[in-house]
């Protein structure tokens, strides 16, 4: 079909949404543009510490393209696909070159080169920033990108407009996605939007855990409605725990990874229950227990380990004070690398009062990032070394013409995700596939979605729309917000740092409870303007089928691997696990049916993920 | 002193239906915690919709999702005050003010939607006529862009962080609901694209708009954005440095056509 006729709807405006608008417009395909928010203010904007990509000066000191990929593996513990991955790395440094181009200010050199710092899960200094905000420098620059592409008229804005479900046709035998259903959150209005194929760029799902670094439109429930129509979850046990977080009523505000990476440092008193300021505390009493288990990587090893240590060290009781807090020390740094951190230090004195140039910060670790997420394919290069550029089904879900770029895919990562690779990820996942999404609408889509037969999209609207009574209409006794709380702190308590099989037996059932009592909700506003109620008791329904998913992903993956921790099963088991967890859901029985995948390891064989630590 | 030691709070918050329709105060009481900011008092009263004399009614709606001041989402007036209401921590304001009544206000420079949400949209469609972003050929790989000195960047980064918040246009008393001045968030970013070794491609054509109605020389140089823009952007600079070169490009536009 020709691209001018052909219609794309991508959902999110956030790194991996924009990325993919702008390639899609520049193809001159026409693009309609979801988000719940104005795209400025996409998650997104919330990362702090950099973006990955081999460089000159790393080069010359001998990393490379290959060891960025191989740390990439190593770090998700090898159950990332490899094509993707190597792919990934070698087109970082281009992606850089472009963002440069496009404006983002990144830290310079004084020689007008831009500056590297240190990053987790490297011995290399591999890390491009701009100050300690630049996922907010790289989401503007793809935002200002996308508005030129909206003066011209080929990309169209439906800001706080909310996806609610894809529209499938099934009359040549296996639903294709040709479109999909919103609402405008304002009017309330239900539509449908017919379009030759769909890229979901929603994001991960923190919220499904109460508190997290996430933003709170980060419910994850455009995935849920995805795999509730019949698209695959993948991996969705995979939720990194980020190892340092101040802990907040409303949420988790992240601290981010460059402050290790510039030279700060983590450490208890050495003495339990110590009460003294932690700036009156000698060296010789400080326990940098990152530095003396791991000498190599120090308190830049990968999230997940961070995170156990800490959690342990609380749980031993040598956390500040006896309680759940440990510090994390940037006052030893020089003047010029505390400036390239005024961002996160900003942050933390707001919403805590103390200025961490002087005094010691205390953080715990808080769930942070979604690997799992929307199960896709691609096409690997015959030897591997990548993917084929173009090809149709580059980051297609199981559901022909349904896309998932970014953090809602469940590539790349495997089991951790290694910081400033998410900014990576997200880009890269929209500035290389988003061609492909042009080639399908071009060369495999016969008919335009907008010459279907409208009964197609008027019946998916009437599904919606009597969702939405059936909602308002509920006269139950339970209060949504109650019902997210409980469930937030169930997925916390047992679905997060340790699992073993009994807590998550328990929080299984505490879900099941919540999910019958949810038929019985009652929400406190049945208005038809701008009703956030429910909107919210929406996306509870889908936020509890997802966390279900994650549960029995965690339930059935009976080893350890990356940010997967189980205390009854401590050891990887490549031999039963060096697998996919691909979840599918059951409508009828209204549950998850688990399947595994193998992942070929074609280009870099498994090894132990140790990060050179020191034997107790 | 504050009495920190009570064990509820208050918030008063005007509250509207709809666009159009009256507005109206109600004020809702909770337990006092410590480290509350407003975002979690206003999730509570989503929780617990009753007011202070037990009336059932509709949560209050307001706009936000980042929670940390760095998505601009969720701008408001607390206590007066325009501001962001993540960082408006309940024990700093009770310290303020003495008082543990708080009371919230949607801004009075953007139509109100419903309650504490107002339509910024304004904002955005402003940078349509800026041009604002750098006119990059395509985005093939074409190797990197144009080196760039740290001082360029320094300053260049602080304008970058403006995320289109409001609160420099609510407290400026040039900007008006229903007038035309593009306030200090847009000459700011002029100047920031302006600085851009390509960005400065479009230079003229955004001095240009700087000289039409509603542009720069609406200023009155009141000089309140600056002292309440959350990222403290140096908009003053911005505004003085936009107009010497609207001024500069004036003169060359009149001698030269150009």
């Amino acid at each position: 079909m020709a691209k001018t006729q052909s219609r794309v709807t991508i959902v999110g405006g956030g790194l991996a949404g924009l990325a993919a608008a702008i390639k899609v417009a520049e193809a001159g395909v026409n693009v309609d543009l979801f988000s719940m928010v104005p795209v400025k203010r996409s998650h997104s904007v919330c990362a702090q510490g950099g973006i990955n990509a081999c460089n000159k000066v790393a080069r010359q000191q001998g990393y490379s393209e290959w060891m960025h990929f191989d740390e990439t593996l190593y770090g998700g513990d090898f159950l990332n696909h490899q094509p993707p991955v190597y792919e990934m790395a070698y087109w970082a440094p281009r992606i850089i070159d472009l963002l440069d181009r496009m404006g983002v200010p990144f830290n310079r050199t004084p020689e007008g080169q831009r500056d590297l710092r240190m990053f987790g899960g490297s011995l290399y200094k591999r890390t491009h920033f701009a100050g300690a905000t630049t996922g907010q420098q790289l989401m503007y620059a793809l935002d200002e990108q996308t508005r030129r592409w909206e003066a011209e008229g080929k990309v169209t804005k439906y800001e706080f407009w909310e996806f609610l479900a894809p529209v499938l046709d099934d009359t040549s035998g296996g639903g294709v996605c040709k479109g999909s259903v919103a609402q405008d959150m304002r009017t309330m209005e239900i539509r449908a939007f017919p379009a030759d194929a769909v890229v979901m760029a929603t994001g991960g799902n923190g919220v499904i855990f109460g508190k997290s670094t996430n933003s709170v439109i980060c419910t994850g429930a455009a995935a849920a409605r995805c795999y509730r129509a019949g698209a695959w979850l993948a991996n969705a046990e995979f939720i990194q725990v980020h190892p340092t977080a101040i802990p907040g009523e409303d949420k988790c505000r992240l601290m981010s990874e460059s402050a290790r990476g510039e030279g700060g440092r983590v450490w208890v008193p050495r003495r339990k229950g110590d009460e003294r300021h932690p700036s009156d505390i000698p060296e010789n009493e400080r326990w940098y227990f990152l530095e003396e288990k791991y000498p190599d990587y120090g308190n830049l090893v990968p999230r997940d380990i961070a995170t156990r240590e800490i959690f342990w060290i609380c749980r031993d009781g040598y956390g500040v004070g006896g309680g759940r807090m440990v510090y994390l020390d940037c006052t030893a740094l020089p003047g010029a690398t505390k400036h390239k951190l005024a961002g996160i230090f900003e942050i933390y004195e707001k919403f805590t009062g103390d200025d961490p140039r002087h005094v010691a910060m205390k953080i715990f670790p808080s769930v942070h990032y979604t690997m799992g997420g929307l199960y896709t394919v691609y096409t690997a290069k015959d030897d591997s070394k990548g993917m084929v550029p173009g090809a149709s089904n580059n980051m297609m879900t199981n559901i022909p013409g349904l896309y998932a770029f970014g953090e809602v895919n469940y590539q790349y990562h495997g089991g951790t995700r290694l910081g400033a690779n998410a900014l990576l990820s997200c880009i890269f996942d929209g500035l290389f596939c988003g061609p492909s999404v042009v080639n399908y609408v071009t060369n495999e889509v016969k008919t335009a979605a907008a010459d279907l037969d409208p009964a197609l999209f008027t019946r998916s609207v009437e599904h919606e729309e009597s969702r939405v009574h059936k909602l308002i209409d509920s006269n139950g006794q339970f209060n949504p917000y109650t019902l997210h709380r409980e469930m937030g702190d169930v997925m916390t308590d047992h679905c997060t740092v340790v699992r073993n099989e009994e807590g998550m037996s328990q929080a299984y059932h505490v879900l099941r409870r919540l999910k019958d009592q949810y038929k019985q909700i009652k929400l406190s506003d049945a208005g038809t303007w701008t009703n956030q109620t429910l909107v919210f008791a929406r996306a509870l329904g889908d936020m509890l089928i997802y966390a279900e998913a994650v549960l029995a992903g965690a339930l059935a993956r009976k080893e350890s691997r990356g940010s997967h921790y189980r205390s009854d099963y401590t050891e990887r088991d490549d031999a039963n696990f060096l697998k996919t967890t691909i979840a599918k859901y059951d409508a009828a029985a209204d549950r998850p049916i688990l399947e595994f995948e193998d992942v070929p390891q074609p280009l870099v064989p498994p090894r132990a993920r140790t990060y050179g630590k020191v034997d107790a | 002193m504050p009495d920190t030691t009570a064990k509820t709070l208050q918030l008063r918050i005007k509250r509207q239906d709809a666009p159009r329709t009256k507005p109206y105060w109600q004020t809702f009481q909770m337990p006092y915690r410590p480290n509350l900011n407003v975002i979690s008092c206003l999730q509570y009263i989503a929780e617990h919709p009753v007011t202070l004399d037990g009336q059932s009614v509709t949560p209050v709606t307001w706009d936000c999702n980042c929670l940390e001041e760095v998505c601009g989402a969720c701008t408001m007036l607390v206590n007066g005050r325009v501001r962001q209401s993540c960082s408006s921590l309940i024990d700093q304001l009770i310290a303020d003010t003495g008082s543990n009544v708080i009371t919230l206000a949607p801004m009075t420079k953007f139509p109100v939607v419903r309650d504490l949400w107002v339509d910024r949209s304004r904002m955005f469609e402003g940078l349509k006529a800026v041009k604002g972003w750098v006119p990059i050929d395509g985005t093939h790989d074409l190797g990197e862009g144009p080196l760039e000195s740290p001082e360029n960047q320094d300053i260049r980064y602080e304008l970058s962080r403006c995320m289109t918040c409001g609160c420099c246009l609510e407290a400026c008393p040039q900007f008006l609901l229903d007038g035309n001045f593009v306030g200090a968030q847009i000459i700011s970013q002029v100047r920031y694209f302006n600085m851009h070794g390509t960005g400065r491609v479009l230079a003229a054509d955004r001095l240009g708009a700087m000289m039409a109605p509603g542009g720069i020389t609406d200023c009155g140089n009141a000089q309140n954005c600056v002292k309440v823009c959350p990222k403290q952007i140096p908009l003053t600079e911005s505004i003085a440095d936009v107009g010497r070169r609207t001024t500069v490009h004036a003169v060359k536009r009149f001698f030269t056509g150009k």
